[in-house]
């Protein structure tokens, strides 16, 4: 017979453990899910290569730490790499998308996806790259209820908030926050004020692009630096905004940190609530099988609820 | 594409030489997406062998498969009707052979798995055309299991992805463990984040952790691991601590143990050889599935100077044989034509500024796998 499993596995530290860890991966969602909302509510654009500016973050970060071996860098160099690759494509490629329907956009997007990931492949080969936290927070530290947490993991999830506060200060305090707000409600009208579209867009896009850039480099320092680490990011960050409703920097937030909280805490718990009465070894199958559609009933019930999202404005 | 036709040109030349070129070998292989380190380091393993056996009879067309099962089997069709390969070789990934092999090996074709080694093929889909020159799935598995045991720890965490291979390697480390699971764990395929993992495995009181996580799932779990203040004892299959991967993963890897059938320090003839003439000519440290691919080119090039390909008894005869000298030290095949040999352990340290392993024993000696009793052949 197997024995019980985790019988210590409900305690008080575990739980604000496993909290952390959701709110950690929330906050690095939002980074994601802030850009792309913020593109899909300005200008109408599914950008399905939001993935792969995280991806160009993260080797932009690992390239340069790798060169310069200062890891504050390298996070500068992702930032501006992504922001300048986004605003590169957004002028060559996705300005001619804005006035066709989602179906183009989508096919031309991909086509990014494909570009940008042989590229990468082209230029930095096929094995993944080393990126790692700054020595300065590659240990853990000791919390109260005698938790010890990866420092670098709390150092993300504050630079994560500080972006968010930072977002909606811009949006909300700003003239830029102003004309993208204007832009999103109508367009037309912005430009006839004499707001240079063209430029508000480039720099969405740029801002949007940036946001990814550090969340790659932030993440991959914890995980691996590799093509195509962006897309499974990207279809949570799809997710994220769904649930929070498509355009509101608000609902991305509370969005991702729904998103964030369910994907960690269901892959940990369900399965023990399943061995409550079931055998071990079915549980742990049952479990580990309803977490990964734990997000996903999350969107639907959110869905049900409030078919425009949490905070969405529009349909 | 464009190795193919540098191939094609070399074949072209060759005929034009008047060699005639008389084995032809379709190789189908991952070079690009997720997961192309690997089969770039079999196909250059392969290609140095058949270099290194000076035999210009011995024409190898290579195509990409982009780990997709549809894309594999469109190039075997397209190899064995338009190309006429003698023998198909390459598949990396389990799901790509299931697809691949029983259809080519019932057209009459000769297929030489260079690592894929699916339970179903060793068992009761053993097939007389199908030879594995890597290992049964199983066997890095079992190996640590057995090393666990006998290292003295009596109470294991385990952890796979939620996958038919991660399935049997926790099967297989069970098999020849023994002991206590305190916990087994199945986490997402293609997960990246292993804190709420890392948490548990803190919390259980385990006096070993044994998971198998390939590609940058096992990058990402042993970063954080590493970075968590966890210290359990780790233990892995060589997938996660290859040469491949351990530049991404860097110092947090260090004193992991590892089982593989190959190390680059491994005291067998030819092998510092291999290691020498490979990181010369590519640049790199040889990985296992680099010397897998060497083995599987010298055991065909053994076998294509002894018997002629178009002679199918003789060929299988020589085939089965397996007179090379393999980096691994002593090779046989037992009766379903999976590999005798023996599982090491390594222990991943630092020589120089190079991250790497160093063997450290056997893990576990003449190892053949449990499903040859299946095959009826």
């Amino acid at each position: 017979m197997p024995r019980p499993h985790f019988d210590c596995n409900m305690t008080l530290p575990l739980l604000i453990e496993q909290v952390l860890n959701g709110l950690q991966a929330g906050v690095m969602l939002f980074l994601m899910a802030a850009g792309l909302t913020l593109i899909f509510g300005v200008m109408g654009l599914i950008n399905l290569a939001h993935g792969s500016l995280y991806m160009i973050g993260a080797f932009f970060a690992a390239a340069v730490a790798a060169w310069s071996g200062s890891f504050l860098l390298g996070l500068v160099a992702a930032l501006a790499g992504a922001a300048f690759a986004g605003a590169l494509i957004e002028r060559v490629v996705i300005r001619r998308l804005y006035g066709r329907d989602h179906l183009d956009q989508v096919l031309a997007t991909f086509a990014l996806i494909l570009i940008f990931s042989e590229g990468t492949r082209w230029l930095f080969g096929s094995f993944p790259l080393y990126l790692d936290a700054p020595d300065a927070l590659s240990k853990p530290i000791a919390l109260p209820f005698g938790i010890l947490y990866p420092a670098y993991r709390l150092a993300i999830i504050g630079v994560g908030l500080a972006v968010a506060l930072g977002l909606f200060w811009l949006i909300g305090r700003t003239r830029l926050g102003i004309r993208i707000r204007a832009g999103e409600n109508d367009r037309e009208m912005i430009a006839a004020l004499g707001v240079d579209i063209d430029r508000l867009y480039t720099m969405v896009f740029a801002l949007g692009a940036a946001l990814a850039g550090l969340a790659g480099a932030l993440v991959g320092a914890i995980q691996s630096v590799q093509v195509g680490m962006g897309e499974p990011v990207l279809i949570l960050a799809f997710v994220v905004i769904v649930i929070g409703g498509i355009g509101s920097i608000k609902g991305a937030l509370i969005g991702a940190l729904l998103v964030g909280l369910t994907d960690t805490l269901g892959g940990v718990f369900l399965p023990q609530l399943f061995k409550l009465f079931m055998e071990p070894a079915a549980a742990t199958q049952t479990g580990a099988s309803l977490a990964s559609m734990a997000i996903y009933i999350l969107m639907a019930l959110v869905l049900i609820w409030r078919p425009t999202g949490l905070f969405g404005a529009r349909a | 594409m464009k190795f193919k036709t540098i191939m094609m040109g070399a074949a072209l030349a060759a005929l034009a030489a008047g060699a005639q070129a008389d084995v032809k070998v379709g190789m189908i292989t991952t070079l690009s997406g997720g997961g192309a380190g690997l089969g770039i380091d079999v196909r250059d393993g392969f290609m140095l062998a058949i270099e290194q056996s000076g035999r210009d009879d011995i024409e190898v067309v290579i195509e990409d498969d982009q780990r997709k099962p549809d894309v594999a089997v469109q190039l075997a069709d397209k190899m064995i009707q338009s190309e006429k390969v003698d023998v198909l070789t390459g598949i990396i990934w389990s799901n790509l052979a299931m697809a691949v092999v029983p259809a080519a090996t019932a057209q009459g074709k000769v297929y030489l798995s260079p690592n894929a080694g699916p339970s179903a093929l060793a068992g009761k889909g053993c097939h007389k055309n199908y030879f594995n020159v890597a290992w049964q799935n199983d066997a890095f598995h079992e190996a640590a299991g057995a090393y666990a045991a006998g290292d003295g720890s009596g109470n294991a965490f385990i952890m796979a992805p939620n996958y038919p291979a991660g399935k049997d390697a926790l099967t297989g480390f069970k098999r020849g463990f023994g002991g206590d699971v305190a916990a087994e764990v199945y986490t997402k395929l293609g997960q990246t984040d292993y804190a709420a993992e890392i948490a548990q495995i803190k919390a259980s009181g385990a006096d070993v952790l044994y998971y198998f996580l390939p590609g940058g799932m096992g990058i990402s779990f042993m970063k954080q691991y590493a970075a968590s203040g966890a210290d359990i004892p780790v233990i892995g299959p060589a997938f996660s601590f290859d040469q491949g991967i351990l530049g991404a993963i860097g110092e947090a890897a260090l004193g992991v143990k590892n089982t593989a059938h190959w190390s680059k320090d491994l005291d067998v003839p030819g092998n510092a050889e291999f290691v020498a003439r490979f990181s010369e000519k590519y640049g790199r440290l040889p990985s296992v599935y680099a010397a897998q691919g060497f083995d599987t080119g010298l055991l065909l090039a053994s076998a294509v100077a002894k018997a002629d390909v178009s002679d199918a008894e003789a060929f299988h005869g020589a085939l089965k044989a397996a007179d090379f000298q393999s980096v691994r030290g002593d090779f046989a095949f037992a009766e379903n034509q999976h590999p005798i040999q023996t599982i090491y352990m390594r222990e991943v340290v630092k020589e120089g500024e190079i991250v790497t392993n160093r063997l450290v024993g056997p893990a576990a000696e003449g190892y053949s796998d449990p499903y040859g009793a299946e095959c009826k052949m």
